[in-house]
């Protein structure tokens, strides 16, 4: 059942009553949002003002917006600089060229020198759609989370992506935040807590055993670790699952480093079996970030929901989401194969 | 034509450059590695600069109004922690940690381990962005500090480094001044059969940049061209410094075999590897021989 601590959108099983919004247009009102709370917010962009929703900084604050052009090596460069003199930048582009392309100068310059660039990739995974494998950023989560001193955040709705832009402003680390091109349903609220660094649980195990069942609870509860807009997929899974008698524990991740791993391992002491879902190669991202923190503690079957190993291809997200195995289809057969392990 | 610099100032330059280099030649021996040609070169820029030009405090490294000096090229460390610690930012002994376990003067350098080194580099061509960042945002904010930026030729073949070009010209960032260690050598050979730069002054020129050439080994020519910089307003200036790779020691000068080696691990074709750190010492003891030691 949906947690009410999580105060999440009313109807929310019904995509059709929920707004849909990307979660770059939650980027864009976090950076007035931030530029408006403090001077030292600066904003530089490399030639995808719009794209990126930039643009309603860039109105705001004329004189804090840097126009880098098509050079994201020279943007982090640049950032890195202002950041070191004492300024708050954030540098916007596609994840694919940032931090795609410019890995080393974020490396050298940014995590090395510690400094609080904030580094925003929009259009990033498989739902970037009809532009192809070349835009359809799949890496940077396992790119980022890797380099110590990077804090990482993967939104998941405008909301959520708007208070964890302003968050990073003030966290005062260098950070990286992932954003979508893709409409995708709201399905958080104002009211939903959001501190970096703290997962929230969305959905928990109901008290009693599951419905029509009155055997060992734990035999068929599975917690579902997911950040980004597919957490959606996976909220309505684990309703589906609960009319199938199986209970989902789904948390959202927003904040894949540092990972909070008190609630993911006490979750996991619960259910015994763990999903992870993310719209980004199964190899270094969420999944293996999971994975890592309950090898180390608490051992248990996990099942990967996420890209396996290979580019992604034009077509339409939905339809890309689903015949890449991130489909709310693909979440259950995950549960469920997960659940066999477990009790195998 | 001497504007800025008095006679007596420029002794006094050339003996502390030569300071430097021994410290040089001895924290090299010590490491056992580095670089040798590089910081050797540079050692007379390094020294005006952290003798005359800047406006710095080695006692509070991070005071707000002081000049930026960014090192792009941070291999050749060496000179500039030689130049820091004989200002007086840290105890001339220390040098002799260098690249050791636990020291602050890591291999490349590193602004969270030592402070005043002010960024952190190594990874070529990305020292200018950050040198643009900095002029870029003490602009916005009205602050009278200059930042400069010092490169290593061969380091242009990196296309970072042209993307900053563009950027500086672009935003007219007069309030930077670049300076590129035109020694010609780079670790796989002469520049020019690596990479060709030339026209180097007109690729400047064509990105909005002021430009200016002068001999780096001279301090009235350092001097002189920093001050002309600062009288620039529309555009950023480079000072293209043609140094000598090795200055002050015969045998390195001009061999970028001794790019990345230090004394003792060098070329043995015209001195064996055990007696060329003490053979280089007397030479710069001595100024090149031509001061003979009272003991010899």
């Amino acid at each position: 059942m949906l947690n009410k601590k999580a105060k999440l959108a009313e109807n929310l099983l019904d995509k059709t009553k929920l707004e849909m919004l990307a979660t770059r247009v939650g980027y864009g009102k976090g950076l007035v949002e931030a530029g408006e709370k403090d001077r030292r917010v600066v904003v530089l962009c490399a030639d995808l003002t719009e794209s990126t929703h930039s643009h309603w900084f860039k109105e705001k604050f004329p004189e804090r917006f840097i126009e880098m052009g098509v050079a994201e090596q020279n943007m982090a460069t640049v950032a890195a600089g202002m950041a070191n003199y004492g300024k708050i930048p954030f540098i916007s582009s596609y994840a694919a060229f940032s931090p795609g392309r410019n890995n080393e100068q974020i490396r050298t310059t940014i995590t090395l020198n510690n400094l609080p660039v904030k580094i925003g990739g929009a259009h990033a995974g498989i739902s970037v759609g009809p532009d192809g494998a070349t835009h359809q950023q799949l890496e940077d989560i396992a790119l980022m989370r890797v380099q110590p001193n990077m804090v990482v955040l993967v939104p998941c709705d405008a909301v959520e992506a708007q208070k964890a832009t302003v968050a990073a402003a003030f966290n005062n680390k260098p950070t990286y935040i992932r954003f979508g091109r893709e409409k995708s349903p709201v399905f958080t609220t104002q009211e939903t807590p959001f501190k970096i660094g703290r997962a929230e649980v969305f959905r928990d195990l109901p008290a009693g055993p599951p419905a029509g069942r009155t055997g060992r609870q734990e035999e068929k509860t599975c917690t579902i670790v997911g950040c980004g807009m597919l957490l959606y997929n996976a909220l309505v899974a684990a309703e589906e699952l609960s009319k199938e008698g199986i209970e989902c524990e789904v948390i959202n991740s927003h904040t894949v480093k540092p990972l909070d791993e008190k609630t993911i391992i006490k979750s996991a002491k619960k259910t015994g079996a763990v999903v992870s879902v993310e719209e980004h190669q199964i190899d270094g991202g969420l999944g293996s970030a999971v994975a890592e923190v309950l090898a180390r503690n608490y051992p248990i079957p996990q099942e990967f929901v996420g890209v396996q190993n290979r580019f992604g291809e034009s077509g339409k997200p939905d339809e890309l989401i689903e015949s890449f195995g991130m489909g709310i289809g693909s979440i259950k057969s995950a549960v469920k194969k997960v659940l066999n392990r477990k009790n195998s | 034509m001497s504007y800025h610099l008095h006679e007596d100032k420029i002794k006094e330059l050339e003996l502390k450059a030569n300071e430097i280099r021994r410290s040089i030649i001895e924290m090299l021996v010590e490491a056992g590695s580095g670089h040798t040609a590089g910081p050797l070169g540079m050692a007379d820029v390094f020294t005006a600069f952290y003798f005359h030009i800047l406006n710095h405090d080695p006692k509070n490294p991070f005071w707000e109004e002081r000049d930026r000096l960014i090192l792009s090229n941070g291999h050749i460390c060496p000179v500039r922690y030689a130049a820091m610690a004989h200002a007086g930012y840290f105890p001339i002994e220390e040098l002799k940690t260098l690249r050791k376990f636990g020291t602050r003067l890591q291999g490349h350098p590193e602004r969270e381990r030592l402070p005043g080194v002010e960024t952190t580099s190594g990874p070529l061509g990305s020292g200018l962005g950050q040198a643009c960042g900095i002029a870029y945002a003490a602009r916005m904010d009205d602050k009278k500090f200059r930042t400069y930026c010092f490169m290593s030729d061969g380091e242009h073949d990196a296309g970072n480094l042209w993307e900053s070009v563009m950027f500086a010209g672009k935003y007219k960032l007069s309030n930077l001044t670049g300076l590129i260690d035109r020694n010609n050598i780079q670790i796989d050979g002469m520049t020019e059969d690596i990479m060709p730069l030339e026209n180097l002054r007109a690729k400047y020129e064509a990105f909005n940049w002021h430009v200016l050439e002068i001999d780096g080994h001279n301090f009235e020519e350092i001097v002189n061209a920093v001050e002309e910089a600062k009288a620039i307003y529309e555009k950023p200036t480079v000072i293209i410094s043609h140094n000598i790779p090795g200055k002050g020691i015969p045998e390195i000068e001009f061999d970028y075999r001794w790019h990345g080696i230090p004394p003792g691990s060098g070329p043995t074709d015209k001195i064996p590897a055990k007696e060329q750190a003490s053979h280089f010492l007397n030479d710069l003891r001595t100024l090149q021989g031509k001061i003979t030691s009272e003991h010899e």
